[in-house]
């Protein structure tokens, strides 16, 4: 069997939201909040551990931690591509995948035969030791691979993992939605759309699906492949 | 292959069409119907779930599973055509209800003269302007003649609107540009948001008829003539591309399938993929499909419906070999002819409002629109274009994904880092665009439907085949869009406080000018198996019956001749009515050829 992989973080940063969430029934973390270690070991279902180091290095210069708030590191984007890459999503398992396969015009999109494990694997290559660079030597590698299919997938689901439901893993303890003000999925506006026209949603605590519906709700990263 | 007992009429697909045709056929004749529908069944109580913007929006929980079923593109003939490999320009659903679940529910009529589209170009116009290659035909049938089923199927869905042409008296607040209307919308217009404020007022200021859109997302308590009875919508925004858990969207799970559950005569199989009817000497004996097992079955009909989406339609008769396919070289075959997918264009102005604008607060359908250039009104010379189109805007439904990000042009040197996070954070939900446009596609010889010679779904049969691509008439009619959604958006930076920003239309994704399958459009597809007049201009006659097998009904968009200026479903269903009341009138009763 495949040695499991961790991904080690300073239990600090993340909310105790996202362990409740994402990692609930893995019994290696209660015994670390009981020894109330200064790290948690979140066990990684695609990536290797240098692979996550990368990766979580690149969402934090999309998506900094700065003064403007939190980011990519506090909502735990890292765990979710984790996530997306080991489900349907990261197989390819919902796209056209048969040949043959012919390069076409960019009015066609993405035609390549590569899946996004495939595409990050090969871009993380590319990056050689990027996690141990400064934050400007790391801005530079990455404005030089701008324009890559690889780059664009990260920042898109640097976006997705920062803004997510925190039933997949990211947006941990809703920091991404605390930031603009979201107030999560809300059944019933009907009496206030008109009280609010062109007022400002008054800052509310957000709330998440699964705390909307007080049960657990199935994520399709989940189903088997 | 397993033989089924016959049954008097098999529908083959229960989306939106399929379960109408079977509604209309359970409640009012004693006939066995069976649906065959190849995705899951689904219920009010799945769309509790799906208030989740990455697997819904973002990962397409709902649509069909494109990895078995796909269509493949090309714009020319001398074009090699590739596979859409993921949902992009059109996103098409599965499972109980098929698109009619997740669609948006904007639910207008088509213009009065849409259906005489030939006559009228020809009334207004010398023929030097009439592009060579123009296939546009008469649909069988006037404005008269759909007129009361489009309030058949307002009143079943409960649209929201306010009448702007009622029996030919002008009403402001409505589109007064509208066919005239026999009664009043069953129910009152959607609540308005800031930006529909914003835009009414500025189209009021230039002198337009601005109207709230009429929608099915309904925005009153509502029982139908069926005896169905649902709630007002919340304006939750999980809207389109969701379910609505509340019933409030016009869906078939909501108002069809509770109708026909009560029914004996009805059955509805799911996970079952029809891939050929099998007909001899111009009869249809039946459908052979696949189940949940990948048993493959024989289920012998009187009477065949084919209701799978246009595509699916149009693949079904190609697969089936049932008519002629058409040929663009020689315009002989009727076939695959006249595809059309409603042409979509607008400015290329941001603007940035002094407030926040809460489009988490909204419903599909929700919105404002104007018609002051419909068709053949204020057509501009200058602009050269045959056909004008309608203006839409001030909708919501903001995702925290898909809608953070938008930043004025030199807030950031790039779209990621620091710099751009803090612009990002203060523009989000504050920004905003002129009107969008939408507007009729007119067909052309060189727009059509076949099957792949190279790439098939999952059982090995051949993929549909897409030909299209937009002409100069197209690009002209969108730099016209672009013009007056450019003006509008002057006039609302005015009227509210906020402040524009030009951008280049080369950052607005209208960059080639060519059709595109790689971002979405509208999953508004038309043509392949139009209706005609007779057996050489169309594959079934005006009451949707195919001209050369007479048991076989082909329901749908996949009849339009060519594509109106709005969105199509209130169409396709009063059509889909039109065909039901004849099979059920006349065709059952004396089954032969209708016309
Ligand atoms: C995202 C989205 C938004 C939309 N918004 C609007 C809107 O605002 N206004 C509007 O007017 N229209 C809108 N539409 C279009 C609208 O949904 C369709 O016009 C309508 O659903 C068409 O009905 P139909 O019965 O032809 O097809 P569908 O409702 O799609 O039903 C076809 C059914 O056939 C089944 N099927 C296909 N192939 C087979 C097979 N081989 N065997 C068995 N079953 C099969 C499918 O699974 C499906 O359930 C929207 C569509 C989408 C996707
Ligand atoms: S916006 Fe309204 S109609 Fe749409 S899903 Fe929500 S409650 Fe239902």
């Amino acid at each position: 069997m495949k040695r499991r992989e961790f991904l080690i973080l300073p239990a600090r940063t993340l909310g105790g939201y996202l362990l409740a969430s994402t990692l609930a029934g893995e019994p290696f973390l209660a015994q670390a909040q009981q020894a109330k270690a200064p790290d948690i070991k979140i066990p990684l279902k695609f990536f290797t551990a240098p692979e996550a180091a990368v990766v979580s290095a690149m969402t934090e210069r999309i998506f900094p931690t700065d003064a403007n708030g939190a980011g990519a590191r506090e909502a735990g984007v890292v765990i979710f591509i984790d996530r997306q890459l080991a489900g349907p999503y990261g197989h390819d398992k919902y796209r056209y995948t048969k040949g043959p396969w012919v390069e076409s015009i960019p009015e066609h999109g993405y035609q390549g035969q590569s899946n996004p494990r495939q595409i990050y694997r090969e871009g993380i290559i590319q990056l050689g030791n990027f996690a141990a660079l400064g934050a400007a030597e790391q801005d530079q590698a990455l404005i030089a691979i701008e324009k890559t299919t690889f780059f664009q997938m990260v920042r898109t689901h640097t976006l997705e993992g920062m803004f997510c439901d925190p039933l997949h893993g990211g947006n941990a303890d809703m920091v991404g939605w605390r930031l603009i003000g979201y107030p999560g999925p809300v059944m019933a506006y009907r009496h206030e759309i008109e009280k609010y026209r062109g007022v400002p949603y008054p800052k509310v605590e957000p709330q998440s699906l699964e705390q909307l519906l007080g049960r657990k709700v199935p994520a399709w990263e989940d189903e088997p492949v | 292959m397993e033989r089924l007992k016959p049954v008097d009429v098999v529908v083959i697909g229960g989306g939106f069409t399929g379960l109408l045709m079977a509604k209309e056929l359970a409640t009012r004749t004693s006939v066995s119907v069976v649906v065959l529908e190849r995705g899951p069944d689904r219920q009010l109580l799945d769309y509790m779930d799906d208030m989740d913007e990455v697997d819904f929006s973002l990962r397409f929980r709902m649509m069909q599973n494109i990895s078995e079923e796909t269509v493949t593109h090309r714009h020319t003939t001398a074009n090699r055509a590739v596979p859409v490999r993921e949902w992009g320009h059109v996103r098409l659903g599965t499972g109980t209800g098929g698109s009619g679940e997740h669609w948006t529910g904007v639910a207008n009529r088509y213009p009065e003269d849409t259906f005489i589209i030939k006559s009228a170009l020809k009334e207004r116009f010398p023929a030097s302007r009439i592009p060579a290659d123009l296939s546009v035909q008469d649909w069988t049938l006037t404005w008269k003649d759909i007129e009361p089923f489009y309030t058949r199927v307002e009143e079943m869905m409960g649209i929201g609107g306010k009448a702007g042409n009622l029996q030919g008296r002008r009403i402001d607040g409505g589109n007064v540009f509208e066919g005239p209307r026999s009664k009043e919308y069953p129910v009152r217009p959607h609540l308005q948001s800031y930006a529909m404020t914003v835009f009414e007022k500025a189209a009021r200021e230039l002198g337009y008829h601005p109207y709230i859109n009429p929608a099915a997302t309904l925005p009153a308590d509502y029982t139908n003539p069926d005896g169905i009875s649902r709630p007002a919508c919340q304006y939750c925004s999980y809207c389109m591309l969701y379910g609505c858990m509340i019933g409030a969207k016009a869906q078939p799970t909501n108002l069809l399938l509770p109708i026909l559950k009560e029914k004996k005569t009805f059955t509805l199989r799911n996970g079952c993929w029809v891939r050929k009817i099998v007909h001899r000497d111009g009869r249809a004996e039946g459908v052979e499909y696949r189940d949940e097992n990948g048993r493959e079955i024989f289920q012998p009909a009187s009477v065949v419906v084919q209701a799978t989406f246009t595509s699916g339609n149009v693949r079904s008769l190609l697969l089936s070999k049932i008519g002629t396919p058409y040929d663009p070289a020689t315009g002989r075959g009727t076939l695959g002819k006249n595809f059309t997918h409603q042409m979509s264009g607008g400015g290329n102005a941001l603007l940035v409002y002094p407030t926040k604008l809460n489009a988490f607060m909204a419903a599909g359908g929700q919105g404002m629109a104007f018609s002051d250039f419909d068709g053949f009104n204020q057509l501009d010379p200058d602009a050269n274009i045959l056909r004008g189109g309608t203006f839409t805007g001030g909708g919501g439904g903001g995702h925290p994904i898909a809608s953070f990000g938008t930043t004025p042009p030199g807030t950031s040197a790039r779209n990621w880092g620091s710099a751009w996070k803090q612009a990002a954070i203060e523009h989000n939900d504050r920004t905003g665009g002129g009107p969008g446009f939408s507007a009729e596609h007119l067909s052309y010889r060189h727009n059509f439907l076949d099957l792949d010679p190279t790439y098939t779904d999952k059982w090995g049969d051949p993929l549909l085949r897409t030909t299209i691509d937009w002409t100069d008439h197209e690009r002209r009619m969108r730099d016209f869009s672009a013009k007056i959604s450019d003006r509008m958006a002057e006039e609302m930076a005015r009227v509210s406080g906020a402040k524009i920003h030009h951008r280049p239309a080369a950052t607005t994704g209208r960059r080639s000018g060519r059709y595109q399958t790689a971002a979405y459009a509208t999953t508004h597809l038309h043509g392949g198996a139009i209706m005609g007049d007779t057996p050489a201009d169309g594959v079934v006659n005006t009451y949707l019956q195919h001209w050369d097998v007479p048991n076989l009904f082909v329901i749908g968009a996949s009849a339009f001749p060519h594509a109106g200026p709005t969105n199509p479903t209130m169409t396709a269903l009063a059509l889909t009515f039109r065909s039901a009341d004849a099979l059920i009138e006349r065709y059952l009763k004396n089954p032969g050829k209708l016309v």
